[in-house]
């Protein structure tokens, strides 16, 4: 039942301040065709009848707090109850943007540390805080990468080079930026292939746009290769941080040659995902790019704190304002509570579960590469079709019925019924275990019970959607039903 | 072993799994990555929780929150009362901890409330199809912009100069990736409403939308119809507009415009320092796909049972690649499930009482403004909760003074609009008690 069904005229669960009116009635003072004619249609409820509500759709949803979330690279780690706590203080939640800056002293640190932060843990040397997702902090990357050539005068580089096992928003963003693409192929290892990647460094190209450990959860050892290779036509390399959760205190992006990095504090430093945002996705560079990034920066002098738009070679402003600043206090709260030892044991422990639960599953379903992964592994479903007689999706769909949440399916593209597993961290080994017992199980159904595996879920509350007709009647919103 | 309470291997644990893997220690997991680099992070050690909070709390009363002032400074970001209930819900762990709904079975709570979402949007904006949200109100500009580009294959968009200057700044990045021209026409200087010789002048063959505010952000609400009717056929009329206006204001889809964008931080969201909040977008049907962002729509599943599901999404990255209509992913779900929550519980008449306070308050102090000496309002045009006052002295003394009687005072305009000296932006909302805006005018009064 929608809000709206729920609703009684007359109801309400609003109350405001009881004070007197000044008098100044819309109908006096605004002209009638700016007046609005027929109220918006929205719900009137009691307190008690929302809550019922929005707790009923909360029931609805998995979430970690409540199972297993192993979506490759999403890093559904366990996100601490501090940071919520500390992100809704007074003095953080309660501040206007447009306040004096000496009134925002503690934000302002706070953002200015975090800077510092993220240039240590990456090996970059400055970083804007501004971009509000991944995706984002590509743009910015991108726009960085285009606005640098264009300082040079160099105006013959319209390409940007993307692997074909990346995430979707790589060629998405660059594309934005006014890109074309170009696609190098992963080698049978799963990794960028030098030869092939050699072919297409030519002097249209940009930049290469990369995940290390890319999103077969492989590292790319060639890494330093390919940095010299592109350097040396003056091409730059863009670090995608979605994987960053493999390599902390391990190595860092800066290390490796990256020019630019994006991160993304809702996956690597615990902020939660919110059913899809607000992330947050911060952008370094090395310091030769640094005038280049987003304005307002953070500037620091005598122990005081002030934002300057003063950057003549900025590419802009990305968002208003300074980012999603209750998403950087969170960030900010997880690596307090880290520190260097536990971001370093963060990544060793993602990086020993990615391996154990790929040791147990891939007795069941092939390794889509072999050896030792990072964060995250990718399993070639294609047995799962010639020997179980069911597909990728089935597998997953089951999984739900188990309360635990299936890997990310069919991607990467390059994979045959791909599925994509990542058990960060905060997942123990019993967790891991029972994961793989589950799979057992499933996998056994499909011998016993095809199509009750074909045709789940059965317990989640809701059956498998028919997505077609979604997309074909395209309701969009709720409508009151026309009396009959 | 170093412990830890977010990470649960012990040491028996990391045996029994290295031995699984078929390794003997967790070095040997990284032995492909290249040795001879610093990987050393300088940074402090791990603090319990305890002593983490502490500090940040240091950090925080560090601040002056908008809780310790009388507050009369909008500009984009617009403190409102926020029922307890609504934060109470939406920090559900269930919606916190969850992720983008792809598995539609186990997120029917998600898209669900981004349903109803899309419904109050719908409802507030009067157009037939809202997103289910972008990063905020500048960047929901920036891709109504983009978005007609693709709709009409012309590479111009014309913005008012009264539009947001940050929202102006982001249409302009996002614009420069692809070579798209931004221009801007003015604003008349009487009335603080679109300059319409101005804008008729800038129209020609290139361009393929207008934005203008509504109300726009020196504060006058515009006539968006009369607007329209100096378009040629198919430019598109973006609005950026103010959701808490539109309880009360007729709403853009009625009065001719394609596309309504804005900063959905007023319905229920905390400030934030400016963020999170959310970027509401709806336009007409006509353009759906080639809208921005994720949609939801109503369908079934195998018993014929209503579900919700994301629909579309041949237009995202994540399927299309780099033929997507747009990069985005990660979005404000959260935000709009806060502004969800908020509007069911304000609802239809709660909503248009919070209008009315905002707008009753609001016109109370410009009246008595008009009787005091050392400042007048300066635009004639209809306004909502927001006005500008030019101001004899110096603004930015006024503002000092003010803030020692803790008083956040009007937003100097004069960095963003340079024929605008000594000119405040002067806003409040329902959430300013009476008594608060007497206590302003009692010092103003003494100040100048």
């Amino acid at each position: 039942m929608t809000i709206f069904e729920r609703s009684s005229d007359g109801r309400s669960a609003y109350t405001l301040p009881d004070e007197d009116s000044h008098g100044f009635a819309l109908e006096d003072c605004l002209p009638e065709h700016l007046l609005r004619k027929d109220k918006a249609d929205l719900p009137e409820c009691s307190e008690l009848d929302v809550v019922r509500h929005f707790t009923e759709l909360a029931e609805k949803n998995h979430s970690v707090d409540k199972g297993f979330y192993p979506l490759g690279s999403c890093t559904m780690k366990y996100n601490p109850k501090l940071n919520e706590k500390t992100s809704s203080l007074e003095g953080f939640a309660y501040l206007h943007p447009y306040q004096p800056t000496s009134t925002l002293q503690g934000s302002l640190e706070l953002m200015f540390r975090l800077e510092k932060l993220l240039c240590e843990i990456t090996g970059m040397d400055s970083y804007s805080l501004q971009p509000a997702a991944g995706a984002h902090g590509e743009l910015a990357g991108m726009l960085i990468v285009k606005k640098h050539f264009e300082k040079l005068n160099d105006t013959g580089r319209t390409r940007v080079i993307v692997p074909d096992s990346a995430h979707g928003t790589n060629p998405a963003s660059a594309v934005m930026a006014g890109y074309e693409i170009v696609e190098v192929e992963s080698s049978s290892e799963g990794i960028v292939d030098l030869d092939g990647l050699d072919d297409l460094l030519k002097e249209d190209v940009a930049a290469i746009m990369l995940t290390n450990p890319n999103t077969l959860g492989l590292f790319e050892k060639h890494i330093c290769e390919i940095a010299r290779r592109a350097h040396e036509k003056g091409i730059l390399l863009y670090y995608d941080g979605a994987n960053l959760n493999a390599i902390m205190g391990k190595i860092k992006p800066g290390e490796m040659g990256f020019d630019i990095v994006h991160l993304n504090l809702h996956k690597t430093f615990s902020t939660p995902h919110g059913m899809g945002g607000p992330g947050s996705g911060p952008v370094g560079v090395k310091e030769s790019l640094a005038d280049l990034l987003p304005v307002p920066r953070i500037v620091e002098g005598d122990g005081e704190y002030t934002l300057s738009e003063d950057y003549p070679d900025t590419i802009g402003r990305m968002r208003s304002f300074y980012g999603n600043f209750g998403v950087l206090v969170r960030a900010y709260t997880y690596i307090s509570l880290m520190g260097s030892q536990g971001l370093r044991l963060a990544s060793e422990m993602a990086v020993l579960n990615a391996n154990y639960l790929k040791s147990l599953l891939s007795k069941m379903i092939p390794e889509g590469y072999p050896g030792i992964c990072k964060h995250e592994f990718v399993l070639d479903g294609g047995k799962l079709v010639t020997d179980y007689k069911i597909k990728t999706l089935d597998l997953a769909k089951r999984l739900l019925d188990y309360g635990v949440h299936p890997p990310t399916i069919y991607f990467p593209l390059i994979v045959n019924e791909a599925l994509m597993i990542e058990p960060p961290e905060t997942e123990s080994k019993e967790t891991l275990d029972g994961y793989s017992e589950i799979v057992k199980k499933i996998l056994q159904e499909t011998k016993d019970d095809p199509e009750m595996v074909k045709s789940a879920p059965h317990t989640v509350g809701t059956r498998r959607l028919n997505e077609a007709l979604a997309s074909r009647q395209l309701k969009t919103r709720w409508k009151k039903e026309k009396a009959t | 072993m170093h412990r830890n309470p977010y990470i649960p291997h012990s040491e028996k644990d990391v045996e029994e799994m290295l031995k699984a893997i078929g390794i003997s220690s967790v070095e040997d997991l990284f032995a492909d990555l290249p040795s001879e680099m610093n990987s050393d992070l300088n940074i402090p050690d791990a603090k319990d929780e305890y002593s983490v909070y502490r500090d940040l709390k240091t950090l925080a009363n560090r601040n002056i929150n908008l809780n310790e002032m009388a507050v009369f400074r909008g500009g984009g970001i617009y403190p409102h009362l926020i029922p307890s209930v609504v934060y109470a819900l939406a920090t559900r762990h269930e919606f916190l901890t969850a992720y983008t709904p792809y598995q539609a079975e186990v997120s029917q709570g998600t898209l669900q409330l981004l349903f109803e979402f899309q419904t109050l949007i719908s409802e507030l904006t009067g157009l037939e199809v809202a997103n289910s949200s972008l990063y905020d109100g500048a960047s929901a500009l920036a891709e109504a912009a983009l978005m007609s580009v693709k709709v009409n294959r012309k590479e111009k968009v014309l913005v008012c100069e009264s539009i947001h200057p940050e929202y102006r700044d982001v249409t302009r990045t996002y614009c420069y990736g692809q070579n798209i021209e931004v221009d801007t026409f003015g604003y008349d200087k009487e009335t603080g409403q679109v300059d319409l010789e101005d804008l008729k002048n800038k129209l020609n063959e290139e361009v393929s939308a207008v934005a203008v505010g509504y109300p726009n952000f020196l504060g006058v609400i515009e006539d968006l119809k009369e607007i329209k009717s100096v378009l040629p056929k198919g430019i598109l009329l973006i609005s950026v507009v103010n959701p808490i206006a539109l309880s009360i204001l007729e709403p853009p889809g009625n009065l001719g415009v394609d596309i309504a964008v804005g900063e959905g931080q007023p319905l229920g969201n905390l400030p934030n320092m400016g963020g999170p909040g959310f970027g509401l977008f709806a336009s007409r049907k006509e353009y759906i796909r080639k809208m921005p962002g994720r949609i939801i729509g109503e369908t079934v599943d195998l018993d014929g049972n209503t579900a919700y599901a994301m629909v579309l999404q041949t237009r995202e990255q994540h399927i299309r690649r780099d033929k997507a209509t747009s990069n985005i992913c990660s979005n404000q779900a959260l935000n709009a499930l806060v502004a969800t929550v908020y509007m069911s519980v304000l609802g239809r008449e709660g909503l248009v009482e919070v209008g009315r306070r905002c707008f009753d308050k609001a016109h109370y102090i410009q009246e008595r403004m008009k009787t005091m000496d050392g400042l007048h309002p300066v635009f004639s045009g209809p306004f909502f909760h927001e006005f500008v006052v030019q101001f004899d002295g110096d603004l930015e003394k006024i503002n000092k003074k003010l803030l020692e009687h803790k008083i956040l005072g009007p937003l100097s305009l004069s960095r963003f609009y340079p024929e605008l000296e000594n000119c405040g932006l002067l806003c409040t909302t329902e959430a300013v008690p009476n008594e608060d805006i007497e206590f302003f005018i009692a010092r103003m009064e003494e100040i100048l």
